[in-house]
């Protein structure tokens, strides 16, 4: 009896210590799983950070739309095919073993951020900025006054925007914002139409540009010329526009002239570039400005109250109040207001004051005055597990290379909170669990195979045209060349 | 014609040298710079100039060619490398695994690849092109001696040169722009 119960002992010992050395074994080796929401920059670095800075973790990167890079894709100008060589280091990222793109997947729509969390050790938001700011102003609502947000997405074939009514039949365009992103809208307008046609401008856009009447376009900016949001290099692109005058008044930039040398480095040179161009514009300016067919106007000091519309309730004019400087700090001044009012007549209004983000799902925190998820440098605020990284966490600002500077910061502190326990490493299988999910919900999941097909469809679509690519601008048919 | 015959010395290629597949599991373990070198030298058919950052992957011929420089990298580490005249400065990094970006390849559309040049060999590169200063304008933590690496082309005076590679920043208005307070 003695013996049969000790046998039983030693068994129930052994087959206890089994199980203690496998959860042992597992939570050793568990593989850390975490789901990146959004395919641009932001996610894009943030799982390369996370690949190269550990060997055995799977990320998976969830994207709304069918095909991958976000802004890369669908912000940046079409006339600027360099910025998007930066596809290549994505394609190799998404191309690793470790990682797995999944396209079409609205994430708080198809699936929660909850449901993520329950599956993967970690999970970074990284969906961007897809709204955009608005002035609140009389007259925002009138037709022809556009987001530059949804100018740029038609333009570069965001299937949201391809329906965009845009009316170019007038003379005269008013930009009002002095960002980078008011600039790119400003050169497409200009642009002559033999450029354009070149590149992968979506085609409706092409085909409405072709018959623009655009003459002038103003770009109008609440500060000073020290305080543009604007960089050099987008600047001289559009001093140099072939067709086109620059016209910058000697009045706004003559007084600069005596604190240009002052300047931190950048500043100077962005600011003596307006001084000389509104000043002492070179003999190669003025040739190219002598012969030009269509013109843009930089305004300064002026802020929109006002969208004027005729009887008919089209765009008759923007009213503006008149402003000042005010503050010690000359590149940070504030805009102050006076009694002084102007008027520019034209019939479209581009507003181009910023994106902004929006929550995706009601139960991660969201700091609605800013327009981001509040954040303690990647690890949003409370939430144990959750991160994030680019325009969603900083704020709609910053080029590529702050969004991945961002990216990679989040990606090693993902990895360091894994590492030192701060987020508990249980082992997780992330996408086995949300694919049968999706697969239920009659979801269609698009892999980075389906999107190299895609790829492959537009560029062929392109070639026949004489385009780098042809984009496909509806979601039907970029899942239907998935299956081609 | 061209096409199939490319075709048909691939289809060797990958016979006699299996993991030269893309699915191969050996090919996938390989380091992503000896995977690059497969798919730029197997799977690209252009001829002509060799592709980004190939040359680069090649060894130097003999002694003579050799360029030794130094990159020093975030944490203040020391790391030699042996390069070889005509070597472009951002794509031997990228040969070692130095963490400098090239999002633009080479382009001048981007400053991710921005690197600070020892003293005594800033005076010795060719002045910068206007398109790189504009870029530099961009990058955070720039200094005087401040350049891109993809604009760095190495030759027999650069033995010695150092490139530091600048801090990391979460500041995203680089060019000094501060939005209008509230
Ligand atoms: C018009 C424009 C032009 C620009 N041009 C340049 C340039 O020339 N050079 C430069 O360096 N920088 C440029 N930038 C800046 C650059 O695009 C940004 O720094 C960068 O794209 C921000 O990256 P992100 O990943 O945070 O956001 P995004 O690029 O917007 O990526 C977010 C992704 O998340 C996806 N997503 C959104 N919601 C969900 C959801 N619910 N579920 C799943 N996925 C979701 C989106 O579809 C998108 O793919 C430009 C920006 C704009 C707006
Ligand atoms: N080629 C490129 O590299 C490129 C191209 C496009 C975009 N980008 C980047 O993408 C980011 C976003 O660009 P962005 O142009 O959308 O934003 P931005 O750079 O922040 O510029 C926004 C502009 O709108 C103005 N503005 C904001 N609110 C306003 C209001 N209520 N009334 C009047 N004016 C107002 C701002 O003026 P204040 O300064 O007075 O606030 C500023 O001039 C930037 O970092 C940009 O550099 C880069």
């Amino acid at each position: 009896m003695a013996s049969y119960n000790s046998r039983q002992f030693l068994l129930r010992l052994s087959r206890q210590i089994h199980k203690c050395q496998r959860r042992l074994y597992t939570n050793n080796n568990a593989v850390p799983h975490v789901a990146i929401i959004g395919s641009g920059p932001a996610g894009f670095y943030t799982a390369q950070q996370l690949l190269k800075g550990h060997s055995s973790i799977k990320v998976d990167i969830y994207e709304k739309l069918p095909v991958p890079f976000g802004l890369v894709r669908f912000g940046v100008a079409p006339d600027h095919p360099e910025v998007k060589n930066v596809i290549n280091t994505f394609t190799q990222t998404a191309e690793n073993e470790r990682c797995s793109f999944m396209g079409n997947i609205t994430i708080g729509k198809d699936i929660t951020v909850a449901d993520l969390q329950k599956a993967y050790t970690a999970v970074v938001l990284s969906y961007g900025a897809d709204a955009d700011r608005t002035l609140g102003i009389p007259g925002e609502d009138l037709p022809n006054v556009i987001s530059a947000r949804a100018l740029v997405g038609w333009y570069n074939g965001l299937p949201h925007d391809k329906n965009l009514n845009v009316d170019l039949s007038c003379k005269t365009a008013v930009i009002l914002g002095h960002g980078n992103v008011a600039l790119d809208v400003a050169r497409i307008l200009l642009t002559p139409i033999s450029i354009l046609a070149k590149t992968d401008i979506s085609q409706h856009s092409l085909d409405v540009l072709s018959k623009s009447n655009i003459k002038k376009v103003y770009v109008v900016g609440r500060r000073g010329p020290l305080q543009v949001a604007f960089t050099i290099k987008e600047l001289r692109e559009m001093i140099h526009l072939p067709e086109c005058k620059t016209i910058i008044h000697k009045d706004d930039v003559a007084h600069l002239q005596p604190l240009i040398e002052k300047l931190p480095r950048p500043r100077r040179r962005l600011t003596d570039l307006l001084y000389k161009t509104g000043c002492t514009p070179s003999e190669k300016d003025l040739k190219l400005w002598a012969s030009a067919k269509r013109q843009w106007e930089l305004q300064f000091l002026k802020s929109p109250t006002k969208i004027v519309p005729t009887d008919d309730k089209k765009i008759k004019s923007v009213s503006f109040t008149k402003n000042t400087l005010q503050g010690d700090d000359i590149v940070n001044q504030k805009a102050i207001s006076t009694e002084h009012t102007e008027e520019i007549e034209c019939g479209l209004v581009l507003r181009s004051i910023g994106y902004k983000s929006v929550p995706i799902d009601n139960t991660i925190p969201f700091d609605a005055k800013r327009g981001i998820i509040p954040n303690e440098n990647g690890r949003v605020t409370g939430v144990s597990g959750l991160y994030c990284s680019g325009w969603v966490g900083l704020g709609p600002v910053g080029v590529i290379l702050s969004t991945m500077t961002d990216g990679f910061n989040t990606g090693k502190l993902i990895l360091k909170d894994i590492e030192s326990g701060l987020i508990r490493h249980v082992p997780k299988s992330g996408k086995e669990k949300i694919l049968p999910v999706l697969n239920e919900k009659g979801v269609k999941v698009v892999n980075f195979m389906d999107w190299k097909q895609i790829d492959k469809t537009e560029t062929q679509k392109g070639e026949t045209v004489g385009k780098p690519r042809e984009k496909i601008t509806s979601i039907e048919e970029m899942i239907h060349a998935t299956k081609t | 014609m061209a096409a199939s015959m490319i075709n048909l010395c691939r289809r060797c290629l990958q016979t006699s040298f299996p993991f030269l597949s893309a699915t191969h599991p050996v090919r996938r373990k390989l380091p992503q710079y000896l995977r690059r070198k497969i798919e730029t030298k197997t799977f690209h058919t252009q001829s002509g100039p060799l592709r980004n950052g190939e040359f680069e992957m090649q060894d130097p011929k003999s002694e003579d060619e050799v360029v030794n420089i130094t990159f020093i990298d975030k944490q203040g580490k020391r790391i030699p490398v042996r390069g070889k005249i005509g070597d472009n400065a951002m794509y031997l990094a990228h040969r070692y695994n130095i963490e400098l970006e090239g999002a633009c390849e080479a382009s001048l559309a981007c400053s991710t690849c921005h690197v600070y040049v020892n003293e005594d060999y800033f005076d010795q590169l060719p002045e910068p092109k206007e398109e790189e200063e504009d870029m530099l304008d961009m990058a955070p933590f720039l200094k005087p001696n401040s350049r891109l690496g993809c604009q760095i082309i190495l030759n027999k005076d650069l033995e010695g040169l150092e490139l530091t590679l600048p801090p990391i920043t979460r500041n995203f208005y680089v060019d000094g722009h501060v939005p209008q307070p509230h």
